[in-house]
């Protein structure tokens, strides 16, 4: 309890700038955490138990709206039409955060191929440039490292450009430019130039698209320093993690899914901002960590299913700032559950689930009563068949295994 | 000052266009020596054509036959005024007390890495950035003192950078190839060839986003970016100069041809050598300049610069220069024929301004020495100011790697790890 109470110290130290209300936002008595920063609002995950043993993709989201929302405080379970907020997909979930942020301020703009005319090779940018114009929504020629540069110096000039690869796997040839200049540049000048872009597309591994198509780019660059990286998996998310990411004056990258981007949820209709150093809370659990982000979580909630009927209690968190760890909230979940789970889409070889590990067992090596599991895609190009796609990826019965395993 | 070559390129031009000078080949022999200031050098000044654009256009004359022109005409009718003239000898003069003491600092072991000097070159650095406003963007590469200088860099900055102490315009944590400056507009700076290119390109779509998007009505600002021949075979380049004319951004690209990327002769790496052309393939003009002679230099400059202002786009200048020292103070620079090192030196942009100024009096002899004393003692003044500096302290270590240090995440105690004391220290964890 002490160390949730120092925290708490520390947010409020932190956020004596904004503006909310504390009290509203008193989740539960017995695991609150504590809001650390908040723009408008900012919603942690809360720590209270969902007593259904089903947790469904986005359910939490009926019980954040409800807090979320101050006006209405009792709503009718049953009834749609009178729930608060609204539902979207999550790629509209990305697209009006982003417009929400080009509205708020004029110097963010977007660069990239295709995101204006054709609104986005995933329709995130769809009619922005309609109605913020072809300079502030740019279509670029085919040349990922000269238009990341060229984000770069324009964002060290004063704009704040997002820059999107249309897939994350062409952004490898914009490596120099988001190594040398993106992460560097602040640092080399000594402080003098600020470069607040945002690097944003889908990676993954999807449905057949091949290898090239299916890279996982976290895990290159992550070394770089400078950078921030966030990772969104729900609609909720991914509109917040927008909006944090634009405003941030540090680079940092967007790491979406390709196959989230049908994601439905209800998402509050009020402004929220998220926090890009936090992890969330998926489901509070008891016997084993689970940590995990992007298309995974739906892979571990999927066999969370399956442990729940088998008598598993897990704790699953979405780890979402792969750059840097929120090692606070993954090290409460060890200190009480003293095992755990890392399940990443990133090859076994340097991803970040290896990253995660060492991490873990330089901090809370006293808290583990075993060794770390951590499971990874294969180290394979990912294949086209079916099958063998399947294979190189893990899959739910992998994660019920492991955590049998583990908790034996 | 009405100069009638400028005038010429002036004249609106459409883009597209069938003009082709009808010259003799312009590097048919890079390496005769040739008298400047009023040399036979032609410029050539070519647009790239679209066969269903043409249209009439009006004769274009390269500059350097204006040049004759003008000489016949009549002598009094300078190139430039007295107060001009001393600027740029005074910035001329710097740019190689500087390196030369650079030189000096580096072998007593006072700086240490990649010096790369700009000796020989100072035509084009004086010749381009003397015309520019405080607003206006340089970027450049690894061999950047000189251009930072001419930018309004203090030498006593540039110096204690390269010492590497905290008084060093970029606190010492960027070095020689580094050289930044927030408050001079200067870019960068590059280690990597080629990665400032696209840097610039931004600061020039800044510059028009702020005209066109933010209605900055009277943002015209300009950029310019400095590389090299070697730099002229990569990606980069060429992506930019198809950005930079696709959008029209008020950019200058000036490459910097010294005909040596380290020990790789530019002719040996290069299918066509002539890399004013490729501008004209890209859709915008592409002028030669001999960059040994900074008034005509100068004269380009101000066309293209004038050119970007106006909104007409962008200008690719190859300079052909040379650098008096090896690429770099760790290169033996055994290559390079001595007789080209001769008769480059016997073109050094210094004399030959120097020359003008007293012939065409300008100025005289004890002016120009009033000025190089000058200098000497600014430069002596930067080495002393930079001896004296402390070096950066721990404290320093993790500040500058975040603008926003919230960026090094929250650490198992829950609060985030700037919050750390030992932060501030440089010894936190992070």
């Amino acid at each position: 309890m002490a160390s949730i109470f120092q925290g708490v110290g520390a947010a409020t130290a932190l956020s004596s700038s904004t503006s909310f209300d504390t009290k509203k936002f008193h989740l539960s008595s017995r695991r609150s955490f504590s809001v650390r920063r908040a723009s408008f609002f900012v919603v942690r995950s809360d720590g209270a138990k969902m007593d259904s043993g089903l947790n469904r993709i986005g359910g939490r989201a009926d019980q954040l709206v409800t807090n979320a929302v101050a006006t209405k405080a009792d709503t009718p379970a049953a009834s749609t039409a009178s729930k608060p907020g609204h539902e979207l997909l999550l790629f509209e979930a990305l697209r009006e955060g982003l417009e929400e942020e080009m509205e708020r301020d004029a110097h963010v703009c977007v660069v990239g191929e295709d995101v204006g005319h054709y609104g986005g090779s995933y329709k995130v940018t769809k009619g922005l440039a309609d109605k913020y114009g072809d300079l502030r929504v740019l279509d670029t020629p085919i040349a990922e490292n000269s238009f990341t540069g060229m984000g770069i110096g324009a964002a060290m000039c004063g704009l704040r450009p997002i820059i999107e690869g249309m897939n994350m796997g062409f952004l490898l040839l914009a490596f120099n430019q988001i190594s040398n200049n993106c992460g560097m540049l602040h640092y080399t000048s000594g402080g003098q130039f600020k470069i607040p872009v945002v690097i944003r597309g889908p990676g993954g591994v999807g449905r057949q698209l091949g290898a090239e198509h299916s890279q996982r780019l976290e895990s290159y660059f992550q070394s770089i320093p400078g950078i921030q990286m966030v990772a969104c998996s729900t609609p909720y998310n991914a509109k917040g993690l927008m909006k944090a990411a634009i405003r941030s004056d540090n680079p940092v990258i967007l790491f979406e899914h390709v196959l989230l981007y049908n994601l439905k949820e209800r998402i509050p209709d009020e402004e929220y901002v998220l926090n890009l150093e936090e992890a969330e809370m998926v489901r509070p659990g008891e016997h084993v960590t689970i940590l995990t982000y992007s298309r995974m979580r739906y892979h571990v909630m999927q066999a969370a299913k399956t442990l729940v009927n088998k008598g598993y209690d897990p704790e699953v968190i979405d780890i979402r700032s792969l750059k840097p760890f929120d090692l606070y909230t993954i090290g409460n979940s060890i200190k009480k559950t003293h095992r755990v789970l890392i399940v990443e889409e990133c090859m076994r070889t340097g991803g970040i689930g290896a990253s995660l590990t060492a991490a873990i067992t330089e901090n809370f090596h006293d808290y583990l009563d075993a060794p770390i599991v951590c499971l990874s895609s294969q180290d394979v190009p990912t294949p086209y068949a079916g099958t063998l796609e399947e294979w190189t990826v893990v899959q739910p019965p992998q994660i019920v295994a492991a955590v049998e395993q583990l908790c034996r | 000052m009405a100069f009638s070559g400028s005038k010429i390129i002036q004249q609106p031009l459409p883009l597209h266009t069938t003009i082709r000078s009808p010259d003799n080949p312009l590097l048919s022999d890079p390496f005769t020596a040739a008298p400047f200031l009023g040399s036979t050098r032609t410029l050539r000044l070519t647009h790239s054509i679209s066969a269903s654009q043409r249209r009439s256009a009006s004769p274009i004359v390269a500059v350097s036959d204006v040049f004759k022109e003008k000489k016949l005409k009549s002598n009094t009718d300078l190139l430039l005024t007295k107060e001009e003239g001393l600027q740029v000898y005074e910035d001329m003069i710097l740019g190689r007390a500087f390196e030369d003491m650079c030189a000096q600092m580096y072998y007593r072991g006072k700086m240490f890495g990649f010096v790369h000097l700009y000796n020989g070159q100072e035509a084009v650095s004086s010749g381009f950035i003397k015309l520019l406003k405080k607003e206006d963007s340089v970027v450049s590469t690894y061999r950047d003192h000189v251009h930072a200088l001419s930018k309004g860099v203090p030498a006593r900055a540039v110096m204690s950078e390269l010492f590497g102490k905290k008084t060093g315009c970029c606190r010492g944590q960027g070095g020689s190839m580094h050289m930044f400056s927030a408050e001079h507009n200067v870019l960068g700076g590059f280690a990597f060839i080629g990665e400032g290119i696209p840097v610039a390109t931004g600061a020039a779509f800044a510059s028009k986003y702020r005209r066109e998007v933010l209605k900055e009505a009277d943002c015209d600002h300009v950029t310019l970016a400095f590389f090299g021949d070697g730099t002229c075979n990569n990606g980069q380049f060429f992506e930019c100069l198809n950005m930079a004319a696709l959008w029209k951004l008020p950019i200058i690209f000036v490459v910097e041809n010294n005909l040596w990327a380290i020990g790789m002769s530019h002719l040996r790496s290069t299918s066509d050598p002539e890399i004013w052309k490729k501008g004209p393939a890209f859709g915008m003009p592409g002028v030669h300049v001999d960059g040994m002679d900074v008034l005509k230099v100068r004269e380009v400059a101000k066309e293209a610069i004038g050119r970007a202002r106006r909104g007409e786009g962008p200008t690719l200048v190859e300079c052909e220069t040379y650098r008096f020292r090896g690429h770099s103070l760790a290169d033996p620079d055994e290559l390079r024929d001595p007789a080209e090192k001769a008769r480059y030196a016997a073109r050094d942009p210094i004399t030959a301004l120097k020359k003008y100024l007293i012939e065409s009096k300008l100025v005289n002899e004890a002016e120009l020495k009033a000025i190089e004393k000058k200098i000497d003692e600014l430069v002596e003044d930067a080495v002393e100011f930079a001896d004296e500096s402390p070096a950066p302290s721990r404290s320093q270590l993790l500040e500058n790697v975040f603008a926003d240090p919230r960026g090094f995440g929250i650490g198992p105690d829950g609060s985030y790890r700037c919050e750390d004391p030992k932060f501030t220290q440089g010894t936190a964890q992070v």
